[in-house]
């Protein structure tokens, strides 16, 4: 048989622990206190070197013992003070050497957070319904700015951290700041203003930011007119309010949602200064490699004309001109010295022909030449012979008398 | 015939900004890349753009944030709070 602690009918006694054992168990199995909102005023808050809070959550009628682990207590961003109303959540425990039962708390925020958020749920579901978060109407962030806008407070830490991100990333850029306040009952009119009056001025993009904070501190970027405002305006808008998990209505309207206020500065400029200097040094090399491959280009063609001017130059021209007097030259002398050798053959053979007609060879045969001696005249005919004659025979002459 | 860089009244190089001065570059180092210029004209082109890196190289090197804030309709300059 199973041994319970209240068999039906015997009385039993049990020992302290056994009884607080099972108050806890069924403290621990109900599921409404282990996952409670409670809303009361703090009183007895102790905050031991331990680093756990400890604190009495009170209202008019009751009260109730709370704990805050080290762990929980560090995430904590309310500041802590007696006197304050709060909802706190957690679980109830029993704490077994006290007999007490408490509140192990794990989140505490003001009063009305909670109404807040629902009216924050309310009012994003509305302008997502009207189309005011819808992604085909953001417009994309330049990738290199020349001028950024910043609309954030102008003594927060948040601008510091801006400014030392730009100046660090991209120290071209030209900020013009549209100083607001971030929170407090001024502040949608302001920020609403401020987006507008840097929108007029053809920016490349806007920053909207602030620091982390509670969800009251954070409200006024919750506002339905800045929402309005950041999804209306013209310029890119990055938004970059809270810290890593802050979620605001200017962060689902704006182009480009930044955790931090430094991160949005640094999606503003994704170019950055390195990047410009190593562009630069791109183009250096470009321009010196283009003008070096246009100066072998023009070398190569260059050389080229040359070896053509060479293959036509009127050297070659010359040479065979020369080629040809050479030639013209020899056969002229050719034909003047046929023609001289023709000449004295010639003339040897006219010089024969005319021995042959010498008289002196007639003589010697027996024929004489008769001359008259008065006039040397040839007598060839009866006629003509004279008193006195010379007879020419082939040795010499000698005179006759008719 | 290859269109060469349209003769527009060229800035001084010192008078230029930043974007001025690296969108001509860029022109510049394109026509000499793609089109078949003059030698000469390449040369002088090749100059300017040795300029106009020079001044690009020198305005990175010496930039400072400009910080100004809007006060009503007017932009003046911007006091930063020293840390």
């Amino acid at each position: 048989m199973q041994p319970s602690l209240f068999p039906a009918a015997v009385p039993q006694t049990f020992t302290v622990s056994k009884l607080t054992f099972h108050i806890r168990k069924l403290l621990e199995e109900n599921e409404v206190l282990q996952d409670v909102w409670v809303q009361g005023e703090i009183s007895n808050l102790s905050r031991p070197a331990s680093g756990h809070v400890y604190f009495t959550l009170k209202d008019a009628n009751a009260s109730l013992k709370c704990v805050m682990w080290k762990t929980s207590a560090a995430r904590l961003n309310l500041p802590l003070r007696d006197g304050l109303e709060v909802e706190v959540h957690g679980k109830i425990g029993v704490y077994e050497p006290q007999g007490q039962y408490q509140l192990y708390a794990d989140q505490i925020r003001p009063v009305g957070e909670g109404a807040l958020y629902q009216e924050f749920m309310r009012l994003k579901a509305m302008l997502e319904a009207e189309g005011l978060f819808d992604p085909e109407r953001k417009r994309n962030i330049p990738e290199l700015p020349h001028r950024i806008g910043i609309v954030t407070s102008a003594t927060g830490a948040a601008l510091r951290d801006m400014l030392n991100t730009l100046r660090r990333r991209l120290p071209i850029v030209e900020v013009i700041l549209a100083p607001s306040p971030v929170q407090g009952t001024e502040a949608p009119s302001a920020l609403v203003k401020a987006i507008d009056a840097l929108d007029r001025r053809q920016l490349d993009v806007i920053i909207i930011a602030r620091g982390g904070g509670s969800i009251e501190d954070l409200w006024a970027f919750n506002d339905e007119r800045v929402v309005r405002a950041v999804a209306d305006a013209m310029t890119p808008i990055i938004c970059g309010v809270g810290h890593e998990t802050d979620f605001t209505l200017c962060d689902f309207a704006a182009d480009l949602r930044a955790p931090t206020p430094t991160a949005a500065a640094e999606l503003a400029t994704q170019i950055t200064i390195l990047d410009l200097q190593a562009e630069l040094q791109t183009y250096q090399t470009r321009l010196a490699s283009s003008i070096l491959s246009l100066i072998a280009e023009q070398n190569v063609s260059l050389s080229s004309l040359i070896s053509q001017l060479r293959y036509l130059s009127p050297a070659r021209l010359i040479q065979s001109e020369r080629q040809r007097v050479d030639e013209l030259s020899r056969r002229g002398f050719m034909s003047v010295a046929y023609r001289v050798n023709l000449q004295k053959k010639f003339l040897e053979g006219a010089q024969k022909r005319l021995e042959a007609l010498s008289p002196l060879a007639v003589l010697a045969r027996g024929y004489a030449v008769v001359t008259r001696k008065a006039d040397g005249g040839v007598v060839s005919r009866v006629a003509q012979a004279s008193e006195e004659m010379k007879i020419r025979v082939s040795d010499g002459e000698f005179e006759v008398r008719k | 015939m290859p269109k060469s860089s349209a003769k527009k009244t060229e800035k001084k190089v010192e008078d230029l900004s930043y974007e001025e001065a690296l969108a001509e570059l860029e022109q510049i180092v394109s026509a000499l890349e793609n089109e078949q210029s003059q030698l000469e004209e390449a040369i002088k082109l090749f100059e300017r753009g040795q300029a106009l890196a020079a001044r690009c190289g020198v305005l990175l090197e010496a930039a400072e944030l400009k910080v100004k804030q809007v006060v009503g309709e007017d932009v003046v300059a911007f006091e930063e709070e020293s840390e």
